[in-house]
This record gives structure tokens, sequence and C-alpha cells, in this order.
């Protein structure tokens, strides 16, 4: 469900056997690097997904379910060529789609696939997304026994009417047998919650939270609601069935739960996302933030290696004939110019608490930074003293205005 | 059928016959034209280009006719040849004057009227100034064809309008050419051949005025007396300028050269000068050596009516624009404009036009022949501001109008006549008291069919007038309109501010009763269009010191996508690099960002629409 929007950006095509420039293989070892892997099946599609996946009955032989790990593995093998020695992995996250809709040996065969190829470093990071209703204490087993670390749960909400309008058909009461079982099982657990959707009351939100926390998770993230072109919720709103989420609602809900997480002892380290301890943080996603490298396998995923950002073919059947044939499943990649790398460091970085160091901004964006303190958008102290850029919760509520002024 | 053609300079005027046709856009004048240059032989079928008389692609799209030009036909009629010339008109009603002179340059007209629809405000009021220029006549109902005609519904509305039979009103089809050869006859019987004298000095009067990129202005005349000949200096009557005549000819249907015009006969000069302001509609042309010592009456100065600022939406192209004005002012001798400087849109120009139509036409020209994108401010009228110390101020802009206590102000007015079935009587009369009209009279031209005569201000008529005229009777009014001189009103400025500056685009001169209208709706359409700021921001409407509007903006919140994972990057760095390029788009208003589209979309008129669709 964390998984990348299904719509590909432009970009220029990727050569046919997946190739980097020298330059960004050299980068390769500057930072850690990752895995992700995309699995694009789900049972039902929700109504607000707008990322890659698709329910069973719409793919052909040859791309399902069944063969999709073997499929997958053909492009670990692509991977190790292409970077000539692979590095070792720190993090792996599984994303989707529901990765758990694949058989947990799977999940734990794609893993085994990589940890032959690349090796995983020691205390690597390894998530899988789940849903609370295709999960049980056995799958949770053999994910843990396989080297699975952490999960993190699509909980969304804890009120019936708001999951209905989300099409989420989990049974609520499922979500706290989960999180029992896997810290049975000493796996971290993240609980996934989504603000925002039409006909939630703050008091429902409130609600969702509280039981979120009352779950005791080692992390919590927390999504706005965003209506993506092309999905069911878009249509809804189009026609007015339902009501477009209002930025001041969510505002107001993002204020509750950054209050409410900061009294049960989370802290905020990106603005989405509150970990109980720095060292419960999501490693992997803070990859991502951190201008790092990560190949992202699987249809549509999304991969970073040394300033080249490149894109896999969207469907799962495209995905498979072009790794049959012994071709790269690249559709489309970008190479970054300095000036956009620059850009990127600054509109990535600003999200997390450690904020961004002044030193990397150029000279012109530093003069901004007086007027971003006296509007209340990046804290003082932070600024003065440790000479970084710190949003302040105002400021996270308007990270765009602020990098905006930053860059623009 | 057609024969043999006359020779231009050998022509006894007795047998000429110059005539318009007097139609309303849609009523079929084009067709109609078109058969007859095919029945009389001077267009063959192959060749024969749809409405092959209208030029332009603008003229062609809209289906109007903006210039004129003069056709000469060859035709037989009871074993006599005869030359026709078939002088096209202008058909809307900023270009009342250009289509006087073309009438001044006929004996008959042809009244076209669509037998489906009967007689238009517009067609109507060219048939007073034929009626005045002591034209003759002929009644034609068109496109008898369609299932929908009711020529005898319409015969008895014409019959009604310009006396006669109804039985005597022609029906032709332009569209399978019945009844086209009758008229062609009848052109040559009940149209009068032309007067004048061919021992005089030279008198021809200039009906039209077109430049063209490769032979420089063409000039149409009518001969009145005597004869140009090629290769003799003329001179325009109004400057006293002379030029050389570099050649002479008539169109038919392509421009042919002649041995000379004379008198009755209509053809083109070109002389070599390269704008029309040189060779101005409405002047006499006379012979250098031995001319004329009196003009032929009618000449007007045109006049511009109707003022409007033209920016650029991209700054940079200033200079494509003022090179582009300089192009189109060749071949328009009505287009005046001067630099203007505007806070809030930068360097644009203040243009003068006949009517919006005109202001319509030079836009559209502009950004389609120049590729440029434009933002037009609201259209102005002139007004004259009498300021208590005896002062006289002249505006044409919002911005000019003075400071000082006023004493009176006067605005122009128009005399405009409306024609409409009946049943929307009721909705026509609250529509033009709503505009500050006043009723002169109305008639009935049949039993279902009214004319109603006002007199408005032209600032009103200028606002979305004619479109909410239509709205209001399912599209079947028409209008046109004349000016009637001026008036004195109780006039205000309403100015638009954004947290307390004034933005100058959005001044506008209006009675004091619409004043809190247009500033309700003027800060209420901002309010959609102007993104949300990190602080709150008014918006006021104000005359002077005084609000009379408010509306706020509140402050954004929330600008932040909650999401940003390895798959969201490249997008949320395209949306950034998107956005940075609308911020230089976008235009301060003291600390206020405002989107050049919100500039756009308040100074459209159907803005509010646009804005709820967003």
């Amino acid at each position: 469900m964390a998984g990348m929007p299904s719509a590909l950006p432009d970009g220029e095509p990727v050569p046919s056997d997946g190739a980097l420039p020298v330059d960004a293989l050299k980068a390769l070892r500057d930072k850690p690097f990752g895995a992700y892997l995309h699995v694009p099946f789900c049972r039902v599609r929700c109504g607000y997904c707008d990322f890659n996946t698709y329910t069973l009955g719409e793919l052909g032989p040859g791309a399902g379910i069944t063969s999709y790990a073997a499929t997958l593995e053909r492009e670990v093998e692509l991977a190790a060529q292409v970077l000539g020695e692979p590095p070792e992995i720190e993090t792996v996250f599984v994303g989707g789609g529901t990765p758990t809709m694949l058989d947990a040996h799977d999940l734990v065969r794609m893993l085994d696939a990589l940890r032959r190829t690349f090796g995983l470093a020691d205390g690597a990071e390894v998530t899988t997304e789940a849903n609370p209703d295709s999960v049980t204490t056995e799958s949770l087993a053999v994910l843990r026994d396989g080297g699975f670390t952490r999960v993190s749960l699509g909980m969304q909400s804890a009120v019936p009417h708001v999951l209905k309008t989300l099409e989420r058909t989990h049974d609520p009461a499922n979500v706290g047998r989960v999180v029992q079982a896997a810290r049975e099982l000493n796996l971290q657990v993240s609980l996934d919650l989504i603000y925002g959707t039409p006909g939630e009351s703050l008091q429902d939100w409130r609600r969702s939270l509280e039981a979120a926390i009352a779950l005791a998770p080692g992390h919590i993230s927390a999504y706005a609601l965003v209506v993506e072109e092309g999905t069911k919720l878009a249509a809804q709103v189009r026609r007015g069935d339902v009501e477009m989420p209002d930025d001041d609602d969510e505002a107001d809900k993002y204020e509750l739960a950054d209050s409410l997480l900061a009294q049960a002892g989370y802290r905020w380290y990106e603005i989405s996302n509150w970990a109980a301890e720095p060292d419960l943080r999501c490693r992997h996603n803070d990859l991502y933030w951190s201008d790092a490298n990560w190949w992202g396998f699987g249809p549509g995923a999304h991969s970073h290696i040394g300033g080249v950002r490149w894109w896999n073919v969207k469907h799962p059947r495209a995905y498979a004939d072009r790794l049959a044939a012994g071709r790269s499943p690249g559709a489309g990649r970008e190479l970054l110019t300095p000036a956009q790398r620059s850009d990127e460091r600054v509109l990535l970085g600003i999200r997390r608490a450690e904020g961004l160091p002044i030193a990397v901004l150029a000279p012109g964006a530093r003069s901004a930074i007086a007027g971003l303190i006296a509007d209340g958008l990046i804290d003082g102290p932070a600024a003065l003293r440790e000479h970084r850029v710190v949003l302040t919760q105002r400021g996270r509520l308007l990270a765009d205005t602020v990098v905006h002024r930053l860059i623009g | 059928m057609a024969r043999t053609a006359l020779q231009p300079a050998a022509t006894p005027p007795e047998q000429i016959r110059n005539f318009c046709i007097i139609a309303h856009i849609d009523h079929g004048k084009s067709t109609l034209a078109d058969r007859m240059l095919q029945i009389t032989g001077v267009v063959d079928e192959r060749a024969m280009r749809a409405q092959y008389l209208d030029r332009m692609d603008i003229e062609r799209e809209r289906g109007i006719t903006i210039k004129s030009q003069a056709v000469r036909m060859p035709w037989e009629s009871g074993g006599e040849t005869f030359c026709l010339n078939m002088i096209d008109t202008p058909g809307h009603v900023d270009f009342t004057y250009e289509v006087s002179r073309s009438l001044a340059a006929c004996e008959g007209a042809v009244l076209l009227v669509d037998a489906a629809q009967g007689i238009e405000a517009q067609t109507l009021a060219n048939l007073y100034l034929a009626m005045e220029n002591d034209l003759t006549i002929i009644p034609v109902l068109n496109k008898i064809d369609l299932p929908a005609a009711q020529p005898e519904k319409y015969a008895e509305e014409l019959a009604g309008l310009i006396g006669g039979d109804p039985a005597d009103c022609l029906r032709v089809s332009g569209k399978t050419g019945e009844g086209v050869e009758t008229l062609l006859d009848e052109i040559v019987k009940q149209f009068p051949a032309p007067v004048g004298n061919p021992d005089a000095p030279a008198r021809a009067m200039i009906f039209d005025s077109v430049y063209d990129t490769y032979r420089g202005v063409v000039t149409y005349v009518r001969v009145v007396d005597g004869e140009l000949t090629p290769r003799e200096r003329i001179q325009m009557m109004s400057t006293k300028a002379t030029h050389e005549l570099l050649e002479i000819g008539v169109i038919s249907p392509e421009p042919t050269p002649a041995e000379g015009l004379g008198v009755g006969e209509v053809g083109y000069l070109i002389t070599g000068v390269k704008d029309v302001r040189q060779s101005r509609v409405g002047d006499t042309v006379t012979t250098q050596r031995g001319g004329a010592t009196e003009a032929l009456g009618g000449y007007r100065d045109p006049k511009p009516m109707v003022f409007s600022g033209l920016y650029p939406i991209d700054g940079s192209d200033y200079p494509i624009l003022r090179d582009a004005l300089d192009k189109l002012k060749l071949n328009d001798a009505a287009l005046v404009y001067e630099p203007e400087t505007s806070a809030a849109l930068g360097f644009g120009f203040r243009v003068g036009f006949l009517g919006m139509l005109h202001l319509e036409i030079v836009r559209e020209r502009l950004e389609r022949e120049f590729d440029l994108d434009l933002i037009s401010t609201l259209p102005s009228v002139v007004y004259q501001v009498r300021l208590d110390d005896g002062r006289e101020v002249i505006v044409t802009n919002p911005s000019e109008f003075p400071e000082g206590k006023i004493d009176s102000i006067t605005e122009p007015i128009v005399r405009a006549t409306i024609l409409a079935p009946s049943e929307f009587i009721g909705a026509i009369m609250e529509l033009c008291q709503s505009r500050r009209g006043s009723l002169r009279g109305m008639d009935y031209l049949s039993e279902d069919r009214v004319e109603m005569r006002y007199t408005l201000p032209l600032a009103e008529i200028v606002f979305d007038f004619f479109d909410s005229l239509k709205s209001r009777t399912r599209g079947y009014a028409s209008l046109d309109y004349e000016p009637d001189g001026e008036q004195t009103a109780d006039l205000v400025k309403v100015d638009i501010l954004l947290q307390g500056d004034k933005v100058d685009a959005f001044s506008t001169i209006v009675h004091r009763e619409k004043a809190y209208s247009y500033g309700v709706m003027m800060a209420g359409k901002l309010k959609e269009l102007i993104p949300r700021q990190q602080f709150e921001v008014p918006i006021q409407a104000a005359i002077g010191a005084r609000v009379i509007a408010r509306e706020n903006i509140r402050a954004i919140r929330k600008d932040v996508l909650a999401k940003c994972y390895g798959g969201d990057i490249s997008r949320k760095r395209k949306l950034l690099e998107k956005q940075k390029e609308g911020k230089k788009r976008m235009k301060m208003v003291g600390s206020v960002e405002v989107p050049q589209e919100a500039f756009i979309a308040a100074l459209s008129q159907d803005a509010p629409e646009k804005a709820k669709a967003k």
C-alpha cells in the first residue's frame, strides 16, 4: 500500500541491459543500499488507491501470483550483473499491493534471493507491509524465521464507517490480534493510519489514534488521504457523491495526531512518521529521504543509484515478459542534474526531524532563513545553534512553502 | 447565362448596375454571392471556393465579413449586356460607418432575409441606412429550400417595412440556385443606372482600403464623375496628399488591370502607399492635375468608442505586441493605441476600438497571426470628467480618473434597436432597465415580432450586454446600436484592494447604483481565484476611501503531501519544478502573490462559471 503511484513519470529510455552510467556506480558505496520489493496483488482494489496493483483475476498466465517470486528473482540476478560487485543490503522493504497475498514462503524465497545475491548486512531491517486479515500467527512465524524483522500493518482507521468509505475490508479487531502475535515473535510493528477520509470527524480520527496508541506499536505513520486522479474515489468526488478532503480539516487532524502521539511518547522523525524510540524508526524510509541508494524490484518499482532514478514497466505481464526475454524491465529513467539533486536534497531532507544543514543550501537561499523563523515555519534555536533547518509543526504542514522559499 | 464582358473604361453608365446585399450573419449572403459569381460565369464551378468573397480566416470561421470587396460580373438581360458590380458590405454594428460608405457606392440594395428566421436588428439598421442613401431595395427571401421556411410570413414582414406588395418579394435559394437568375434580371430592371458627369474633374469615393503585403494598400473606389486612368497622379481630398497611380483595375474575381475607370464604375487603385491611413474610407480621390475642388460628402474620421488595455502574458513579448499592432494598423484605419503601464500587468498598450466586435477581432488576430497570449482589461468608454475647479479631464482608463472634487461626468450613449419575438418583451425591458436604458419606442413588425428602441449608456453595452440579451431571449433577439451623443450620469470609480493595495487592472467606472454589485462580484471572483497565502488576505472594493464590499482569503494551513516515498520523488520534484515556473507567472500585489491566470479569469466576463468548474 505504500508502494508507488500508478502513473509513471516521463523520462529517457533505459538501456535494454539495464546498464547504469559509470558515475552512478561509483557512488554506490557512498551511502547505504536498500532493496524495495513490490508485490502488485490485492484481493480487492480499495477506492482511494492509485498504486500499481492488480486483483487476481486481472492477470493472465505467467504474470500471476504463483510464478511471481520466480519472476522477481530474475530481476535480482539482473541487478547483480548491472551493479558488478553488489553491495550489502542494509534495509529491505516489501510493499504493494498486499505483499501478504503471497504465501509467506514466497516472501521468504524473495528475501533469500537477495541474501544469496547481495548479502544482508548485520542487523539489516527487513519489513513487509501486511493486511491485518491476511496474516496469521503461523505466517508471521514463517516470516520471522525467514529473516523478516518488522511488519507494517495497514490499519488505516479504527472506525467502521471510515473503513467502509476507504473500502478496507479488514476486521478492526484483527489489528490487535496481529500486533500481539508480532510482538510475541519479536517483530517490530508499525501501524499505518489515514486521516481526512470523507465523512471522518475529528472525533473519529481521535478514536483511531487512541486505538493505535493503545496497541503500543513501536512506530506509527499517519497519511492524509489524497484523492488521486483515476481512482474510484476521484470519480465519486467528481460526481459529488463524497466530499473532497478539506485542507483545513486535514491540518486540524495532523495537529491532533502530532499532539496525541507526542503525549504517548512518540516523536516525529519525518512529516508523516512517528517512532517510540530513535532505533524504531523505519531505516528503509530514511534511505529515501537521505539521498541513499536503493533498487526497486517488481513492476512499476522505482530505483535510485547515484543520481539516476529509474522505474520499471508497470504491468506485471510486460514486466515478466521483459525479464523472460533477458531484458531490463526499466521503462524510463532520469539522470539528475546537479541542480536537480540539490533541489531534491532540500525537498526530501526538510521532511526529517534532523532537518537540513544550512551549509548545504545555496548562499542565496540562506537569506530566506530569517523570514522562515519569523513566520514560525522553522525552528529558531535549531537554526541559530545547530545551523540546521528544522520544521516547526506549522512548517511541517506548509513544507512545500518552505521548500519554495528555500530554493524558489 | 454569362456573356462577353464589357470593358472597363468603355462601359456606358446605362449598362452598369452597382448594388450590395444587406443581410444578417448566417442569412446566406456569401452563398448567394457565390452562386451569382458562378451563374454569371465569373468563377467556374471547379474553381469555386465556398464563400469566395470572405477572404480572411477569422471571417470565414465566424461567418462574418469584415472587409468589403467589389466584384464585377457580366450579365445579359433583354438582349443587352450589362456590368453588375456587387459591393460586399461588412456586416456588424461596429462597422456602421464602413457600411454606410459601401452603400453610398451603390444605387440598389438586395435585402436578403432568411425565410426561416425573418429580419434581424442589424439588417434593419442597414436597411435604414440604405433607405437614407435613397437606394432602391429589392426584398429577397433566401433559403426557401429549408423545411422551416415561412416565406409568406416574412414576405409580409418585409412588405410592412419597405412598402409594396408581399407578392413582389423574390424567393431564392443560394444553395440550389433557384431564383438567382430572376434576381439578376430584376437587378438590371429595378436598380437605377449610375449618373455622373463624364466631362467633370474626376471624383471617386473610397469605400474600402485594404493592406496587402505584396502590393501595399489596395483602395476600392466608386467613380462618380470624370475618369481615372493609369500613370496619372491622384490626390486624396481630405489630406491633399498626392500619389502616383501604379495600377487601376477591376476585380472579376481576381484583380485585373484596366485602361481606367469611368463614370459609375467600381474598381481598385494601387498607389504604393503602405498604410490605410493614407487612403481612408469615405475620402474622395481626384486627379492632381485639373482635379475637383469639392469633395463628395460624407467623409468622417473613424472614432474609437471603446478602450481596453492589452498586455502580453509573457512580459518579454511586449516588443512583439508593439510590432504586431504596428502591422495591424496598416490595415485598420480605426485602430489607435498608445503604450500603457499597469502595476499589476506590466507593460502593454491602451487600445481604442470602434466597438466590442472590433476589439475581439483585433485581439484574436494578434493572438492568431502573431502567436501572442494576451490579457485584456475591462473595456472602458470615453468619459468627460469636469472638476469643481472647472478643469475637464478625458478619461479612457479608470486610472486616469481624477482625484479632486468632481462637478459632473458625461458618458457616451447609444440608440439601440432590438428585434425579438414578442414573448421576450418583458425580459428585454427588464434587462434594458437594469442597464439604465430608457425606452424610446416599440413597434410590431409582424404579429409576433417587435422592434424595441432604447437609449442606453455605451458603457452598459460593452459589458456583456449582448450575451445577456441572447441568453434571456434564447438567442432570438438581435441588436444594433449607433452613437447618440452624451449624457451626464452619477458615475463613480470603484477600486479593488488586496491587503490594502489597489489593483489597477480591476478598477472600473460604474454608475453609483452598480458600484456595490460590481464590488461584491469582483471580490467574490478574486476570493475564488487567488490561492490562499500564508497570511489572511482581505479583498476590498472601495469608492475612494469608503469600502463597499469585502471578502477574506483565509490563510493557508497545509500544502504538503503527507507521503513521499521512493516512487513519489520524481513526481514531487517535477511538480516543484513546475511550480517554480508558475512562480515566474505570479504577479506581486503588495505582498500578495496573484497568479496571472487569476487576472485572466477575473477580467474575462464569463469568469464566475470557469471558477466554479475548477
